[in-house]
């Protein structure tokens, strides 16, 4: 399946998606989109150009197991959760930055929490994916 | 009283479980940082407990949404004692797994997946919404499961199998059960379905939605006639991972049947007689299994079959004494039942087999193992003054009010067979010689291993006894907790106004 035509194409997809999927994750709030759409595409862009151009090549560009973004995005969610108990406010309460930001838009703990959500859900597809792809190696 | 902390526990398990997974490989700090973040857990479930004795009921909206909107967590005296027994056992099944755990069994992340485990049973004892219960208890089973099937055998995964499969169709009867809830009412918040379900005007779809979530959560508490899979399940896991699922797996089910029949589907005279039934039935049935099992893991859990039925009961008789019974059971089952499955495991290190014909001469060898290992044996067949002998009394009390002299005579049936079961258990592992026995290759018996391991085998199995003996020789400050629990139970009108106040 590796033919030139996807080759070429996976470079070039890989940046605009994962740029897609950034935006995706930043509009999540008020609009559709956010950390698990985002995180999906993500992976998508990931596995495309692994597709293209072998496992291994994505193992290279990434320099770490995706298993670690699991706990790594986890944590990110649970200190944006705990964070307001600090203010006397409940756990999970959205707290905002006063003001928008161009691109981003309003900045609160929602973001990070959905930027956690985002690391777990690349993390756990690739390492679904990889685990798949090892054991077709094998055989 | 609204307090932003009583998520503290689930927060705290929650990132001990992501600690742990960055330090993945790295055993050693893994077990320091379960044995030491246990002991936060027990002191955080402490300073719960202290508060909300003084103060009453507390409770926090999550995100700051009110109820019936938002989530809401509740902790009441029934939930903080719960809590405090869950970080007891917790903390004695986190010295004896790091004991216990072979290094190449602890590398499959059993830490991690145990904190999610008691962060999924802390949440529910917490949670003020029906169907944060529901995704609690999915979050316990997906992290039993993952801990069931560690190390992969066949058998384990034979076990596990049957244990999965039952506890989802239990799930789907209780999500079903939460559905039609929502048709009826509209809400799922606990305090708002308290005042809303006595409007219904559709009584028969009421009922079968209160058979609903009974079945559902009666498979996962494992009544008769829906026991099947905990038999066939929890002898295989390793002897911590029996050890946390015998004490408290099954008792979150009756817990949450305490707080559904208490607090909205009050049982009418059908129900009641149902669950008194169901409960009579698991008291016999569990005993009769128990009386023929040859292997010691599978005898404890038919006995944790058998015991349910003194839980549930107390819900079908429905009077304060005999509430309060039941929750005294609940409380010394979990502690009893944990520390059954550690003793099942310690003398399988001893003796190197967990089956009853060829264990024998503990007594001999160990004298003083024996003796403490006689506290919670004891206080599991309720010889007073131990602590297994109050609730029973209170329960017979319950049931004399009521007249119910069947369900007095099964437990009473129930109790004497607990007592020939354990009669025979002390007569085939304690006084009868062992027969000749070979270890098997690569097995290092208790005798040869380092003092420091030794401790971790015994000390739990003793802290636990030790507060087995205090909720014995303790009974009128247990009592006193387990009556105003009980009346809380039962008039649940102050919870409902706490969470709910009418405009």
């Amino acid at each position: 399946m590796t033919t030139l035509i996807l080759r070429t194409a996976a470079v070039y997809l890989m940046p605009l998606l994962l740029l897609f999927s950034v935006f995706i994750l930043l509009r999540g709030h008020y609009l559709p989109g956010g950390g698990f759409v985002g995180g999906l595409i993500a992976s998508i862009a990931l596995v495309v150009y692994g597709y293209a151009n072998g496992i291994n090549q994505i193992k290279m560009f990434l320099r770490f197991h995706p298993g670690a973004l699991i706990p790594t995005g986890v944590t990110l969610s649970l200190l944006s959760g705990t964070l307001p108990l600090f203010y006397s406010r409940p756990f999970m309460t959205g707290l905002w930055l006063e003001g928008t930001y161009p691109i981003i838009g309003q900045v609160g703990t929602a973001l990070i929490f959905d930027i956690g959500v985002y690391f777990v859900v690349v993390g756990t597809a690739l390492t679904i994916i990889f685990s798949i792809a090892e054991d077709n190696e094998r055989d | 009283m609204n307090d932003n902390l009583i998520l503290l526990p689930v927060i705290l398990q929650l990132a001990l479980a992501l600690m742990l997974l960055f330090f993945w490989s790295k055993t050693k700090w893994q077990r320091i940082g379960s044995m030491v973040g246990n002991t936060l857990f027990l002191m955080v479930a402490v300073y719960l407990f202290v508060k909300i004795y003084k103060n009453g009921v507390l409770f926090t909206q999550a995100g700051d949404w009110e109820a019936p909107f938002g989530i809401t967590f509740v902790a009441d005296l029934f939930s903080a004692t719960m809590l405090v027994i869950t970080a007891l056992s917790g903390l004695a099944v986190s010295i004896f797994a790091s004991g216990s755990m072979s290094r190449r069994r602890s590398l499959f992340v059993f830490f991690p997946i145990y904190h999610f485990l008691l962060m999924g049973i802390s949440g529910s004892f917490l949670a003020g919404d029906l169907f944060n219960l529901y995704v609690w208890f999915e979050l316990i089973i997906i992290a039993s499961f993952g801990l069931i099937t560690l190390g992969g055998g066949r058998r384990q995964l034979e076990g596990a199998l049957k244990y999965v499969t039952l506890n989802l169709l239990a799930s789907i009867l209780f999500l079903t059960g939460i559905a039609f809830l929502y048709g009826l009412t509209g809400t799922l918040n606990m305090a708002d379905l308290a005042r809303k379900i006595p409007l219904i005007q559709n009584e028969g779809l009421l009922t079968i939605t209160a058979l609903m979530f009974f079945i559902g959560l009666g498979i996962k508490t494992a009544v008769f006639p829906l026991y099947f899979w905990l038999p066939a399940s929890y002898h295989t896991p390793m002897s911590a991972v029996s050890a946390i699922f015998g004490g408290l797996l099954t008792k979150v089910g009756v817990y949450a049947l305490f707080r559904v029949f208490s607090l909205f589907f009050l049982p009418d005279s059908f129900t009641a007689t149902v669950i008194t039934a169901v409960a009579a039935l698991t008291l016999i049935m569990g005993a009769m299994g128990a009386l023929i099992q040859k292997d010691t893991r599978k005898l404890f859990s038919w006995l944790i079959v058998c015991h349910i039925g003194f839980m549930i009961a107390g819900l079908g008789i429905y009077t304060t004494a005999a509430i309060a019974g039941a929750v005294f059971y609940l409380f010394h089952d979990i502690l009893v039942k944990t520390n059954l499955f550690m003793i099942s495991g310690l003398i399988h290190k001893i003796s190197g087999t967990f089956k009853l014909k060829k264990l024998g001469g503990l007594y001999s060898q160990y004298p003083k193992i024996t003796l403490l290992i006689a506290i919670p044996l004891f206080s599991l067949v309720g010889i007073p003054p131990l602590s297994g002998f109050w609730p029973k009394l209170l329960l017979i009390q319950g049931g004399m009010e009521i007249q119910g002299y069947l369900i007095i005579a099964a437990i009473i049936l129930g109790s004497f067979v607990t007592l020939a079961t354990i009669g025979k258990f002390w007569l085939e592992v304690v006084w009868k010689e062992q027969p000749a026995f070979t270890y098997k290759k690569h097995f290092i018996p208790f005798s040869q291993l380092p003092y420091i391991q030794k401790f971790s085998y015994v000390f739990p199995i003793g802290l636990l006894a030790s507060v087995s003996l205090f909720l014995g020789f303790g009974a009128e400050i247990i009592i006193d907790i387990v009556n105003q629990i009980a009346f809380d139970l039962m008039n649940p009108d102050a919870y409902i106004e706490l969470i709910l106040p009418k405009e």
